[in-house]
């Protein structure tokens, strides 16, 4: 490997969203060495991701800022895949490998979506909720096509506006927690004003969509691509004619690089004390692998673990009041989104649950451990290494996930063999 | 399982253990299996599925090539995840002395009747135009075959449990001896016959066995169909392979049926953690690269290590443990547990019974000179 790959730094951030963002800046401006590396091909992270033309939002812009100011080695376009050793990570870009030194680590990856396995979803135009906006910030034609956006959380109000904004029809929003549940997280929301000016402007945005609870996708028809969705609407089965399906089951936190990296995880959360510092000295997590709390959650423990990471723990403990603020919204979140367990029964023997391994649900329902169906069905054994089928099978049979090993992230066997000893 | 006395307790749920409870229940034995985790989930997991005929020495070649013929018969009753494919083996000569190598084979195979052909370099490289240019020649052995391992165990368990075998998974075992096994919740299982087939943990249950772990590690990559079209061997595996001290690794490149290329493969002693070593991994992937350059932009996909059970003599321990009437051995298959696994449990079977064996047992039997146990 040749020298001006190796980098060293005092702080060291993987992850370029707001937490990410915020950990970098606070801790380059309190005069650390501070590298940030993201697989994207910007800062932002997924929830202020940039458009090709668009608008940043104010507090995204002003992060954008305070981070280019701040004197910070950004890398983007790279994926940490290994550890070789304590201190030393790998991160492949399309066509490099880098190794990154550090004294300090603030793992900052962030959440995917998770999906769920129902009939027809994996059809062309059936995407993530995240993942269609995704596609039209980067250009996907959107205007006049009817979308229905279905699942559960926050996003899926986000997604609709913003799709909607584009010139998408959106048909309906079927959000599958009980209006109970949500009227309940609504009066829970004096707490957060900034959620509740939020939430109003969506639905302002949103006004003349239908927004639907108790309601979620029981199957997606068509031939060679998306034609319709039957939606269960409040005990009631409905067909909705459309184009697109933006599909989420609220987030799953990106825990593998903590995994890998040995830091104890519990509910499927990274462990932290008051300073964001993880079951290892000197790593620091901050965002959604610590709880889904949202962006306002992520911005105060990303400062936090900046601070902490660069020595400024006094500092870091001044914002400690913020983030109890916070957290109680991660809470609301938990508790308002919990998956009903109707949507267990979704699939049916055919709908295939791995879609890197096509194996089928009724392959899956033999078996009593994740590690005998990877074991004899190849499920999560494919590219994606278990990232959609394991918190789907998670959910659907109480599997519980197993060791991560390297690499986290698929690499070239060329960049798994130039492995660390070179110093 | 309930309490009954059974005529064997068949204690490891490997390929190994599957395929004895396979044979004892096919011959009509009150079988029962007990494993601390699922069926094939230790060595078998992790290893390659090389159905190989191996000339190591006499030994090796008569029970590598008796449980091969095993498997050709069994073939049109494998279902299809069992992912049989008839690949062949090419080993490869990098130089003139591998090419001198590839003859004394070719001739010592011919003998004993196992199809082989000289590939000069040029018919290597049409046979596999991703090897590095430049290479002298190898040996192509068409009957070898390639398996999955996992699928393959289930299958012998299932039919030996649809012929009668109980078999109890997750289940730790504490003791076993004087026909009976104890679980660790206390609970026993009486069997007239006991059979250890843990692997590289066999020595754990059974004092006194001279079993070392071998660590080794491979990497899968993505789906890259026709790339490669058999299971590549470098002759200087054996000389890998061979060496009892040191860590070792030896190009050894296997296609899958998906497309994808299993890369190994790597052997060390006294390793005794789970977790990739990066330094091997480093090894093995660079003398794959030596042999393949392609591999090298390839995505890997997973990484992952298994322990094989070595013995000092290279062959396995098949047979009564002369220490106690009651067990006995069915370990120490070092890397080729996939390929012995049914003559394995053939002879070990044809022993208890009385019957005579296809193969000479002798050199395989755990009391044979140069494997006298040392007294705990």
């Amino acid at each position: 490997m040749n020298s001006d790959s190796q980098q060293r730094f005092d702080v060291l951030v993987i992850g370029g969203g707001p937490a990410g963002m915020a950990a970098a800046a606070l801790a380059a401006e309190s005069g650390s060495r501070v590298g940030m590396v993201d697989d994207n091909a910007s800062a932002g992270g997924q929830i202020w991701r940039r458009a090709l033309n668009g608008v940043e939002t104010v507090e995204a812009a002003r992060w954008s800022e305070r981070l280019r100011s701040a004197n910070v080695t950004t890398s983007f376009g790279k994926r940490v895949f290994d550890q070789p050793e304590t201190g030393v990570l790998l991160a492949e870009g399309d066509d490099d490998l880098c190794e990154l030194r550090y004294q300090n680590l603030v793992v900052a990856t962030g959440a995917r979506e998770r999906f769920l396995p129902f009939p027809g979803w994996t059809l062309p135009n059936v995407m993530g909720a995240g993942g269609l906006q995704a596609m039209v910030k980067s250009g996907l034609p959107i205007r006049g096509k009817r979308v229905v956006v279905a699942g559960t959380g926050p996003l899926l109000l986000a997604v609709a506006a913003y799709l909607r904004k584009q010139g998408a029809e959106i048909r309906i929003i079927c959000e599958q927690a009980s209006w109970i549940r949500l009227a309940g997280f609504g009066a829970s929301l004096w707490k957060h004003p900034a959620k509740v000016s939020q939430g109003l402007q969506l639905r302002k945005e949103l006004a003349s969509v239908p927004y639907a609870t108790n309601s979620w996708p029981l199957a997606a028809h068509g031939g060679q691509r998306l034609e319709s969705v039957t939606i269960s609407r409040n005990g009631k089965t409905e067909v909705i004619p459309c184009d697109f399906l933006a599909c989420g089951f609220h987030l799953v936190p990106n825990v593998e690089l903590p995994l890998l990296l040995g830091c104890q995880i519990s509910g499927g959360y990274v462990q932290v004390d008051d300073l964001q510092q993880t079951s290892i000295k000197g790593i620091f997590c901050a965002g959604e692998p610590t709880g889904i709390g949202g962006v306002e959650l992520a911005l105060v423990e990303g400062q936090i673990a900046g601070l902490a990471a660069a020595g400024e723990s006094k500092r870091a403990r001044s914002l400690f009041g913020e983030r109890r603020k916070t957290q109680h919204f991660a809470r609301l979140l938990d508790r308002t989104f919990r998956l009903r367990p109707e949507l267990k029964d979704l699939s049916s023997a055919e709908t295939i649950v791995c879609r890197c391994e096509d194996v089928p649900c009724s392959r899956l329902r033999e078996h009593k451990s994740w590690r005998a169906a990877k074991l004899y069905t190849r499920c999560g054994m494919g590219p994606c290494q278990g990232r959609i089928c394991g918190p789907a099978t998670q959910f659907l049979f109480e599997w519980n996930p197993d060791s991560v090993r390297p690499p986290v992230l698929p690499a070239r066997v060329e960049s798994l063999a130039s492995l660390a000893k070179s110093n | 399982m309930n309490s009954k006395s059974f005529d064997a307790v068949i204690v490891g749920a490997g390929i190994v253990g599957a395929a004895c409870a396979d044979e004892f229940a096919r011959r009509g034995l009150r079988v029962a299996v007990v494993d601390r985790d699922v069926v094939g989930s230790g060595a078998t997991a992790a290893g390659m599925g090389h159905i190989v005929a191996m000339d190591d020495s006499e030994a090796q070649f008569a029970l590598t090539r008796y449980s091969q013929r095993l498997w050709q018969a069994l073939r049109p009753e494998l279902p299809p995840d069992v992912e049989y494919e008839q690949c062949g083996t090419i080993w490869v000569a990098a130089d003139e002395q591998e090419m001198a190598e590839v003859r004394r084979k070719h001739e010592y195979y011919g003998r004993l009747g196992v199809p082989t052909t000289v590939l000069d370099a040029q018919v290597l490289q049409r046979l596999e135009p991703n090897l590095r240019e430049g290479m002298t020649g190898g040996l192509l052995v068409p009957e070898d075959a390639v398996l999955y391992p996992p699928c393959a165990a289930r299958f012998l368990m299932e039919r030996a449990q649809k012929l009668g075998a109980q078999v109890q998974l997750g289940a730790s075992v504490a003791q076993i001896g004087q026909a009976r096994v104890r679980l660790s919740d206390g609970i026993e299982i009486a069997g007239e016959i006991i059979v250890n087939a843990t692997g590289a943990w066999a020595a754990e249950l059974t004092n006194g066995i001279q079993i070392k772990k071998r660590k080794g590690h491979l990497v899968i990559t993505d789906r890259y169909p026709g790339f490669l079209r058999h299971q590549l061997v470098e002759l200087g595996y054996l000389k890998s392979a061979h060496s009892v001290s040191n860590d070792s690794v030896a190009f050894n490149v296997q296609p899958r049926r998906t497309g994808q290329i299993l890369i190994g493969s790597s052997r060390q002693y006294g390793a005794e953690h789970k977790e990739v070593d990066h330094d091997i991994l480093r090894r093995m992937l660079l003398r794959a690269q030596e042999y393949m350059p392609a591999l090298g932009p390839m995505s890997a996909v997973r990484t992952w290590t298994g322990f094989r059970a070595a013995t000092r003599d290279r062959l396995p321990l098949i047979g009564p443990w002369p220490e106690d009437k009651s067990l006995f051995l069915a370990t120490g298959h070092e890397g080729l547990g996939i390929t012995t696994s049914l003559a394995t449990a053939r002879i070990l079977v044809d022993g208890i019974m009385g019957a005579t064996a296809e193969i000479p047992i002798e050199p395989y039997l755990p009391s044979r000179a140069g494997e006298e146990h040392v007294h705990a």
